[in-house]
């Protein structure tokens, strides 16, 4: 079983999603270059948090044109499991594999803190261990999480029920108070909190670690 | 040549004399404008050095003291941590976002010069009176500029402090802290060694930002002082985060030989820094300087402060080796130059000498001005107070709500929310507390770091208030269960020409001095910042503590609030009548005056090693120490995050507004299981540390009775909602 993370240029929490998966789960976890363009070895990608490319022009709007970027949508082409995790996420939509787009706050600022989510689908490989309907607290830093989608959408989004994290107060100005969402065949996750930095009981907050827990019992049950 | 062309320069006409006698002959205009920026007070500390030398230095943990990029401090196990606060008023002044954001990457540059993962950021900010529309667009500014450099790099931001007072209105403070962690063999320095070896400039290209950004930081701010906007620097947090992972990376390899950030003074300055240090000499040609604009002289690439970007001396050879690792991460990297040694710094532009001056001279050899200084008449007419004269308020509620709904007694969270204080994961105590607490992965140590100043107590009286400054910097951090390490300081004055301001500069250094020395804390790297007037105003004294920590056992850590219902809560410490100079004064009666709180250190540091010596025990299960506000703020301050209330009785004959609100020093309030307070009293004992048992942790509200009376008598919820909404009802 393999795990990569990637490092764009401008990539943060790269260090700590591994720290996580080597440190906490020790299971095996490698860098991925965004220049890289073999990932076959991997069963798990995580695209983690930070300000790829500075987030300029737009969030996620160059770092998606990386060349391990192909690579990850034939590879989540192929069932493969692909997380992205906040500037992930935002990667996520903009290179067409999830749908939405991430605006700015609606407050326009920043936002740091520990906020309420709802565990609504814990059908995908990345939430079996969670119980649906849960509440959980989980980090979120972002000044883009203004999860935008339109109506017809969103619809689509509930029938084939694709919304795996809500807020459960609006925190952001998120349409549906939406955290997180994955594609039809629910192996692709995009969402704005940080499961990673809440895995550790140092940390006051462990809910985060069952996402990891989750898709390591995915991939030993296969 | 015109008569007064050293005016130009910033630099008096014995300055223009002594540089022609260094180089025994007239300075052209690119060598005056070197010797413009290395002498002025920003880069030479021509005024502030010889009272610098009274700060204690040595200590058993000192790695590396004053006098590098940053200082260092061994936290044992083959780790140490760099630490550094600098000053970013002027910018910040003129242009608030660029001017913090610009702060911070100047601050961390500073810490991965030294070899140090940069690892947390720390704040330190002084506005005006938030009443006024400018001040609350420069808070505001200011704290968007320093979320959106520091979110950018992903260094966590994880404390500071902000206060506000009238005398910092058209003078902000942005003083900014970086702590990076390193390994002990892995330190790098701020040196041009081994002749031959070439020189680069690398990250960012040179462009014609921030030109004289060193001499505008030395001159009072004005009307004028909008013209000076060029003078800011612009920051690019994304090129900095690109520019701290190639150098990490290349500090693994035996590629550098030594690196200087480019700050103020940009080359000017890391050039003859380094040759300086090294006792060597650079050669250089400015034309091999990659720039972003066309047509730019000689002079300006030697004076711009452009950001993001390095000088590297290298190992001769590795030139390729150096230049891939920063193609990985899409940046320049260019020999401009190599170390030579003849002691000059020679600048050629295409072969041609454009400056040639001792490296030595612009460093070094600054002149040094033991300035006048004399005592303020201010200071005997404001510390007097007859406490006859203000009568005790009848209705306690009330004033402590008020005190809560006060800019500077409210909620931080605003602030800090807009911070991403927990990227790294390493955050173990976050923002809001004491000091803030950060794990150190691999080992069970955690390093608490703080900034504190109270500079209404400067004011009144500096010398004290630097004494204060550090014994409450270290109860922030003993607060946690750390003991505290080193000290770097922001030291932030009028202009240093005015003897009274000279006056307070150097009593409050030496009562800095004097509590270093009696609590064992050396000061290991700072920034002074003079200047800060507007319109001939200066602001209040700000010398500004940032102290860094060390618990050995992160599962010890201790945090302010408080944890359980029937957990009895002891005042460590006595009360005393002492409402001088407090916030309570201040808020209340629009008093700025009066006898600042005694101190005595010795009484202050067995409190403290007491105290640590509790938490090793694992005794306490809070702790947080008294200080703005005085013991009701601190006590509601408890409260807040887990809605417990409590039941307090004091019995005491001085005044009951002094009891509640007055800021007697050393003081902490902790709280402790039942079972455990004999053994607890035991140790107080022995110990002969003042305190009393105040009361428990009870209910959902907040009850304090004097002498039998209930003078307090709130829900905590509605104190809270008070004190979390204030900074946004000002600002929004």
């Amino acid at each position: 079983m393999n795990f990569g993370v990637v490092i764009f240029p401008g990539s943060n929490c790269d260090v700590d999603c591994f720290y996580v998966l080597r440190d906490v789960l020790k299971v095996n976890v490698d860098y991925i270059w965004h220049e890289d363009r073999d990932i076959s070895k991997y069963d798990c990608i995580f695209l983690p948090g930070g300000f790829s490319y500075g987030d300029y022009l737009r969030t996620g709007a160059i770092a998606r044109f990386s060349p391990v970027m192909d690579e990850i949508c034939e590879f989540a082409e192929k069932g493969k499991l692909v997380i992205g995790i906040c500037n992930g996420f935002q990667i996520l939509t903009e290179a067409g594999l999830l749908p939405g787009a991430l605006r700015r706050n609606k407050t326009l600022k920043f936002i740091c803190d520990n906020v309420e989510i709802i565990v609504e689908n814990n059908q995908t490989p990345f939430t079996r261990l969670y119980e649906k309907g849960k509440k959980i607290s989980l980090p979120i830093a972002h000044g883009e999480g203004n999860y935008y989608v339109d109506e017809n959408t969103l619809e689509e989004l509930k029938k084939n029920n694709q919304i795996v994290f809500k807020y459960v107060e609006d925190v952001n100005g998120s349409t549906d108070r939406v955290a997180g969402v994955c594609n039809k065949k629910g192996n692709v996750l995009g969402m704005m909190p940080h499961p990673e930095r809440a895995s550790e009981k140092i940390l006051g907050n462990s809910d985060g670690l069952i996402l990891f827990k989750s898709i390591l019992d995915y991939l030993l049950s296969r | 040549m015109e008569n007064n062309i050293w005016e130009a320069f910033g630099l008096s006409k014995e300055e223009y004399q002594k540089i022609k006698e260094i180089l025994g002959r007239e300075p052209n205009t690119v060598e005056l404008g070197m010797f413009g920026v290395m002498w002025s007070e920003h880069c030479s500390y021509k005024n502030s050095k010889p009272v610098l030398k009274l700060f204690p230095t040595k200590g058993d943990r000192v790695i590396q003291g004053p006098g590098e990029n940053a200082g260092i401090v061994d936290i044992g196990d083959g780790l140490a941590v760099a630490m550094k606060i600098e000053s970013h008023n002027h910018p910040s002044a003129i242009e608030p976002y660029q001017g913090a954001a610009t702060g911070v990457g100047g601050i961390v540059r500073d810490i991965f010069a030294m070899g140090a993962r940069p690892i947390a950021l720390l704040d330190s900010l002084r506005f005006g009176d938030l009443e006024d529309e400018k001040v609350k667009y420069l808070f505001s500014g200011v704290v968007a500029g320093i979320a959106g450099y520091g979110n950018c790099i992903g260094i966590p931001t994880v404390g500071g402090e902000v206060y506000f007072n009238s005398s910092y209105n058209g003078n902000p403070l942005v003083n900014a802290m970086c702590i990076g962690l390193i390994e002990h063999g892995k330190i790098r320095k701020g040196r041009a060694e081994g002749v031959g070896n070439p020189v680069m400039v690398v990250g960012a290209s040179t462009g014609r930002d921030g030109i004289g950004g060193a001499s505008f930081a030395s001159e009072e701010l004005s009307e004028k002082s909008e013209e000076k906007r060029p003078a800011v620097q612009v920051g690019d947090p994304f090129m900095e985060k690109l520019l701290l992972e190639a150098c990490m990376e290349i500090f693994e390899t035996d590629y550098v030989v030594g690196i200087q950030d480019l700050g103020a003074a940009g080359l000017t300055s890391a050039l003859s820094e380094t040759a300086s240090r090294a006792d060597s000499g650079i050669e250089i040609d400015v034309s091999l300087v990659p720039r972003r604009e066309e047509g730019m002289t000689p002079y300006e690439v030697m004076l711009s402060e452009s950001q993001e970007r390095m000088l590297l001396i290298v190992k001769k050879g590795k030139e390729e080796e150096v230049k891939k690792i920063f193609r990985k991460w899409g940046l320049s990297a260019s020999v401009i130059g190599f170390v030579t040694d003849d002691g000059m710094l020679r600048v050629k532009d295409n072969g041609k000498i454009v400056a040639e001056i001792p490296a030595k001279a612009l460093a070094e050899n600054a002149p040094v001005y033991y300035r006048e200084y004399r005592k303020p008449q201010y200071m005997d007419e404001l510390s007097f107070l007859d406490l006859n004269e203000i009568p005790v308020p009848e209705d306690m509620n009330k004033v402590l709500l008020k005190l809560f709904s006060s800019p500077n007694l409210c909620s931080r969270k605003w602030i800090y929310r807009q911070y991403d204080y927990m990227v790294r994961t390493d955050t173990i105590v976050v923002p809001g507390g004491d000091a803030s607490v950060l794990r150190v992965k691999g080992t069970k140590k955690g390093i608490a770091v703080t900034t504190d100043c109270n500079s209404r107590y400067c004011y009144l009286n500096p010398f004290v208030g630097g004494q204060i400054a550090v014994a409450e910097a270290a109860r922030n951090i003993v607060a946690t269960g750390a003991k505290p390490l080193a000290i770097t300081d922001g030291l932030n004055f009028g202009n240093p020409e005015k003897p009274e301001i000279f006056w307070q500069f150097r009593e409050a250094v030496l009562g800095i001095s004097d509590a270093c020395e009696k609590l064992g804390i050396p000061v290991v790297s700072g920034n002074v910042s003079f200047y800060n007037e507007t319109e001939g105003k200066a602001i209040y004294p700000t010398p500004i503590i940032g102290m860094v920590g060390l618990i050995e056992d992160i599962d010890r850590v201790v945090t302010h609030y408080f944890k359980d219902e029937g957990d009895i809560v002891v005042l460590i410490g006595e009360n005393k009548e002492e409402l001088g100079a407090s916030e309570y004064l201040s808020v209340i009666y629009g008093l700025e005056k009066g006898k600042v709180p005694g101190i005595d250190l010795n009484n202050e540091k067995v409190i403290q090693e007491f105290l640590l010596k509790c938490v090793e025990g694992n005794l306490i299960k809070s702790c947080h120490d008294v200080s703005d506000g005085g013991l009701a703020i601190a006590l509601a301050e408890c409260s807040f995050a887990k809605n417990l209330g409590i039941e307090i009785d004091i019995n005491s004959d001085i005044r009951q507004d002094a009891i509640l609100f007055g800021e007697s020093q050393s003081r902490f309030i902790i709280t402790i299981e039942p079972e455990k307070l004999n053994l607890l009293e035991k140790l107080i004992k022995t110990n002969k540390i003042p305190y009393s048992i105040l009361g428990k942790v009870k209910g959902t509200d907040i009850i304090i009775r004097i002498n039998g009376v209930t003078k307090i008598n709130l829900a905590v919820n509605q104190i809270k909602k008070i004190w979390e909404g204030t900074l946004e009802c000002f600002v929004g």
